[in-house]
């Protein structure tokens, strides 16, 4: 029998640089790492001269299981893999198969998608917000970001029923309308959010402490991020003017008013300030989105991919049959291969998906925003001191469900 | 700003056409993506071309990925079993491309590494799940899956499911020999009626 060892050696999984060094293991539990990220660094007193991720701990082999569940089941495990934000994953999941079905979704579904999707983004920045600040030692802002937090959490089970896992973005439009009365929570949010953030950046912007620890941390420019597959936050904070929101717009994002905040810096406090401003911008999208939000039907009227109202299921044989049809086997899709991309909260979130024609994906494979951005790690880390590692993951904002999956 | 087209192609295609005439095999356009497929042993020149070409500025590296064609029964775009895809990203027109090359099992597709550093993580995963090798890649092990896991569980003849999975270092719970064949197990998948079901 072959020797079983469960958690590698640091010895088999690093070649070490110097002789003078000392191999430090930090993780799966350590609490900066945000899940079960472990980091073997290489050090020399206090300075990390190499370091190396290990990862897969949470991994689920999700893309496997997509290959054997139907198109619309496959939406429930995207939630499950960036779990900040499950309607950034379970869009681009969709636009992926609907580019694949040639489906057109009608404005207010697709103003829906952007309402659902840019309040997922302010929530997934809070935590990003809280933790990475809780890493760091200032705990107010943790509790400040997560009763904000929940704000938008108690939306979301207003118009699901779930907080967390929504899978209400599904291929063909939504799984229903926008909750009668939803705007007794998004109007006084959309008031009172702007004031909460001020409250939280006074905290932490011209904090001495937050300041010493953050500016200069963690330099990236634009070119490695662009050779490394870094995205979003980061190469925004880098001085990149780049957002698929606005370069290849997607669910009707060119109609919306909003700015793309850059940073010149590229260090772990530029960051944290294009994320700040990335939460105001959104705040803008989501008003303009529910001010404007059209009239009419938020699902497409193709019947072989959405099920018929339920009404009409009473004087329609042909809507009994699709209805029974798409609830015991789904859809089919053509052959082919399509991939999309959208600007998800951690950077450029994509859907490759095959299909063979039958009604499961032949291949289903995300592009996870945090596993490329994990790439920088190495080139932020080295050289500097191993408590700067901790303020650059959390300023990379990384979700362990979506590097594993 | 638009991506520009010359004579119904796109530019891409025509500069690689004009430049790298023999390193194309086959240019695919699918619902607005373009997919080039590249002989295999030209794929840092195609890589290094797009990067370079000041009309062209493909620097982002955005991933690549793997499709296991064995199971697959509709026209192919290349001959071998593996599909690996690189996807490109251009900031000069906000565009992106596909590089496809095609493997066989144990054929070696030389490593973007050298053209793109980025391509270390996603063509470990590529190894990791498909046993897809890549040549000049520095470290071809475990990535996601524990280090003595055997095989490559994303290929289409591994079934889903039946793994034993051994708490106790195979001092209880499942035999040793199932453990050394660790997808011997059962599989999930099913037929019922004429149309094949998943198991879920």
């Amino acid at each position: 029998m072959p020797e079983r060892t469960f958690m590698p050696s640091t010895e088999t999984v690093f070649e070490r640089i110097g002789e003078n060094t000392l191999v430090v293991n930090m993780g799966p539990q350590h609490p900066s790492t945000h899940g079960v990220l472990r980091l073997i660094c290489e050090m020399e007193g206090e300075t990390v001269v190499n370091i190396e991720p290990v990862i897969g701990y949470l991994h689920t082999g999700m893309e496997k299981e997509g290959e054997y569940m139907q198109y619309l089941k496959v939406v429930t495990m995207t939630d499950r893999m960036d779990y900040m934000s499950a309607n950034g994953n379970n869009l681009v999941y969709t636009l992926a198969v609907e580019k694949l079905l040639n489906l057109e979704v009608p404005p207010r579904g697709q103003a829906l998608r952007v309402l659902l999707c840019e309040l997922s983004r302010i929530a997934s920045h809070l935590v990003w917000l809280g933790t990475s600040a809780l890493d760091l030692g200032a705990m107010t802002p943790f509790f400040w970001c997560f009763r904000e937090r929940e704000k938008i959490l108690d939306m979301f089970e207003m118009f699901s029923g779930v907080r967390m896992m929504l899978s209400w973005i599904v291929p063909g439009g939504l799984r229903g309308d926008m909750p009668e009365g939803f705007d007794k929570l998004l109007v006084p949010f959309i008031k009172e959010f702007p004031d909460a953030l001020t409250e939280i950046e006074g905290l932490l912007v011209e904090n001495p402490i937050w300041k010493e620890r953050t500016i200069g941390v963690g330099v990236v420019t634009i070119e490695d991020c662009m050779a490394l597959g870094l995205s979003g936050p980061i190469i925004r904070g880098s001085g990149l003017e780049w957002d698929i929101r606005k370069s290849n717009p997607y669910c009707g994002y060119e109609q919306y008013d909003f700015a793309i905040p850059v940073s010149k810096k590229g260090d772990v406090y530029a960051r944290f300030l294009v994320r700040l401003a990335e939460m105001r911008e959104s705040l803008k999208i989501i008003q303009q989105a529910f001010e404007g939000l059209p009239e009419g039907p938020w699902n497409s009227d193709d019947r072989k991919v959405v099920p018929p109202p339920r009404e009409e299921l009473d004087t329609s044989m042909e809507s009994l049959i699709h209805h029974f049809k798409l609830w015991t086997e789904g859809y089919r899709v053509l052959p082919g291969e399509a991939y999309v991309a959208i600007e998800g909260p951690k950077g450029e979130l994509g859907c490759y998906v095959v299909s063979d024609g039958s009604n499961r994906p032949y291949r289903f494979h995300m592009r996870p925003s945090s596993f490329m951005n994990l790439q920088g790690l190495k080139k932020m880390c080295v050289g500097r001191l191993i408590a700067d590692v901790v303020a650059i993951i959390g300023s990379i904002d990384i979700v362990l469900g979506e590097i594993d999956r | 700003m638009p991506n520009p087209v010359v004579h119904g192609e796109r530019l891409e295609v025509v500069l690689l056409r004009e430049n790298l005439p023999d390193a194309i095999l086959k240019v695919k356009e699918f619902r607005g993506d373009t997919f080039i497929c590249v002989r295999r042993g030209r794929l840092r020149e195609v890589a290094e071309f797009l990067r370079d070409h000041p009309d062209l500025q493909y620097r982002f590296f955005s991933e690549c990925t793997c499709v296991d064609y064995s199971r697959w029964e509709h026209e192919r775009d290349l001959p071998e079993r593996f599909e690996v895809i690189y996807n490109l990203y251009s900031m000069k027109y906000f565009s992106r491309i596909f590089l496809k090359v095609g493997a066989d099992d144990g054929v070696p597709v030389p490593s973007l590494i050298p053209v793109f550093p980025g391509a270390e993580f996603p063509e470990r995963e590529v190894w990791d799940l498909y046993g897809v090798v890549f040549d000049g890649h520095p470290r071809l092990k475990r990535f996601l899956l524990p280090e003595d896991w055997v095989g490559h569980p994303l290929r289409k003849e591994v079934p889903l499911g039946g793994e034993d999975i051994p708490f106790d270092q195979g001092t209880t719970g499942p035999a040793i020999e199932d453990l050394q064949q660790p997808h011997a197990g059962e599989s999930f998948e099913g037929v019922t009626g004429t149309e094949d079901v998943g198991g879920r």
